[in-house]
């Protein structure tokens, strides 16, 4: 089903897109579906928008409504069944040098230093080592790594090796960054703090984002942008615009604006997260049901 | 010094179960007199020559074993239908006391180094084939995706993502291959009364000089000591950050 052409209007207004400048990314009709053993089943399901130049986008839902496959299309790691994704005026078929990603599981790699993982793209560019290690210690210092590029990441905390894996996607100087619930597995305080390093890091080099999270109140913070996803299979319910004042720092949090934009997205969110709850209810109870 | 001190302790305990006859000494002589009988191997028996020889055969089976079973693990991780149809007569092939077949060797090589090293290779192949191919299939998924998403060609990804992230594996295998090896060496060495330690155990045991043949044990610990010892450190500086 193709999206809404309410939900479209919303997102050519709430884009704040200059129709006359080419998005960094622009998805449509995007469908994947899979095989499985219980037949064909439609993760994505017609899903269209677009991150324009400098945007913060974020990308919520429930568990399962497929934001990760999402993240994997567009990321170039998994096929899609039908529609386009196009980064940077080009069709992608595969991962795209324009797309810096950062996975939700920590993915430094042990064996390198700090310094050495942040230069990991730029060596494989087959950059000079002294251009590439400058380089890449500059990535180091703004993401608030400097004195540590010499460690390796068991050296580190989560929330460190996190924005090492950050570090490392923008020395690529990719067009977009594209993130995949990056401080899921972290608590509370490093998340809101670690927010607080990601405006930085987009307001310093004008970075456009798109962050798939399912943490409401990360989105809010971060974006320019919420676009809240239904339950599977995975459409886009509805565009929230986030009009509140930049540069921002985790301190927003307390502001009655911020607690009207959080309660905007649950309103929407709580509908598809209570459906995925009874879905999985459903079929935990199933194989009780045929013993009985 | 934890290591050292138990040893010293275990010794210790050894010595006063064998002087109050709890242990019969005519199966196992005092440890202070296989101490005292160093000396005595050292000048008497050669035995810098044996352990040097039974270390070289040890050694080259070693190299062997990563020239290789190392390559052939990589293959068996990259050709799915290959490693289907083997992985399961490899892991038979460890638990065989392959010794046993040693005629063969001999009859194809002759009474040479060449028929031990050919033995302890075989003995060490599986385990590092196995570890080798379990370290790559062990890899993270994610690791493996940063690589794709950073476009690295086939090569790529094995030598700057596989591999490394597989050597924690390759070097347990390499140990254990090392281990099988020289148990094998040793034990053909006694076998076919060829050269090194494993000889000299032979004929030490036929004299009945137990504290002498039992000092000439430690010299093979000792071999082992040393390959570990040095697989260690090759280790640390082939994947640091451990």
């Amino acid at each position: 089903m193709p999206a809404s052409a309410e939900t479209r209007r919303e997102v050519e207004k709430g884009s704040r897109v200059n129709p006359a400048a080419a998005p960094v990314l622009l998805v449509e009709d995007l469908v994947k579906r899979f095989d499985t053993s219980e037949g064909s089943i439609t993760a994505v399901d017609h899903v269209s928008f677009s991150v324009a130049q400098g945007e913060l986008i974020s990308l919520i839902g429930p568990s399962g409504c497929g934001k990760s496959t999402v993240f994997n299309i567009v990321g170039g790691l998994v096929p899609m069944s039908e529609g386009r994704v196009i980064v940077d005026g080009e069709a992608i078929a595969g991962p795209h040098p324009a797309i810096g990603m950062v996975f939700q599981e920590e993915s430094t790699f042990p064996w390198r230093t700090v310094l050495d993982n942040v230069a990991f793209p730029l060596e494989i560019a087959g950059m000079s080592k002294s251009e590439r290690l400058e380089r890449a210690m500059r990535y180091v210092k703004i993401v608030g790594l400097d004195g540590f590029e010499k460690r390796y990441p068991a050296e580190l905390s989560g929330g460190m090796r996190q924005r090492v894996s950050i570090a490392r996607a923008l020395a690529f100087t990719p067009k977009m960054l594209l993130m995949d619930e990056p401080f899921a597995a972290l608590d509370e305080q490093t998340r809101l703090l670690l927010g607080d390093k990601l405006l930085q890091i987009q307001q310093e080099l004008k970075q456009t984002i798109l962050l798939i999270t399912h943490n409401i109140t990360e989105a809010v913070q971060l974006s320019d942008r919420v676009l809240v996803m239904s339950y599977r299979p995975g459409r886009i319910k509805r565009v929230v615009r986030i009009d509140l004042p930049r540069p921002r720092t985790s301190a927003i949090v307390s502001s009655d604006a911020f607690g009207r934009y959080v309660a905007a997205v649950w309103s929407d969110l709580r509908e598809e997260a209570s459906l995925g709850m009874l879905s999985e209810e459903t079929q935990q109870s199933q194989p009780h049901q045929g013993s009985t | 010094m934890v290591g050292a001190a138990s040893v010293i302790g275990c010794l210790t305990a050894v010595e006063a179960l064998i002087g109050t006859g709890v242990i019969n000494r005519h199966v196992v002589p005092l440890p202070s007199q296989v101490l005292l009988a160093v000396p005595r191997i050292i000048i008497e028996e050669d035995i810098f020559d044996r352990f040097l020889m039974t270390a070289g055969e040890a050694a080259a089976a070693g190299f062997l074993l990563v020239a290789v079973a190392i390559p052939i693990g990589v293959l068996l991780h990259r050709t799915r239908l290959v490693c289907d149809a083997v992985e399961s007569w490899i892991g038979a092939m460890a638990a065989a006391p392959l010794v046993l077949i040693y005629p063969l060797f001999l009859v194809t090589f002759g009474r040479n180094a060449a028929t031990i090293i050919m033995i302890g290779f075989t003995a060490g192949l599986a385990p590092v084939i196995l570890n080798t191919l379990e370290g790559l299939r062990a890899t993270r998924r994610v690791l493996i995706n940063v690589g794709r998403s950073f476009k690295l060609s086939r090569s790529q990804q094995f030598w700057k993502i596989l591999l490394p992230s597989a050597l924690p594996n390759i070097f347990l295998g390499l140990r254990l291959g090392l281990v099988f090896a020289l148990i094998n060496v040793v034990g053909v060495e006694f076998l076919i009364n060829f050269g090194g330690l494993g000889q000299l155990i032979n004929d030490l045991a036929e004299r009945y000089d137990l504290p002498a043949m039992y000092a000439t044990i430690g010299c093979v610990i000792l071999v082992c000591v040393v390959f570990f010892m040095t697989l260690e450190r090759i280790e640390r500086w082939l994947r640091p950050g451990r």
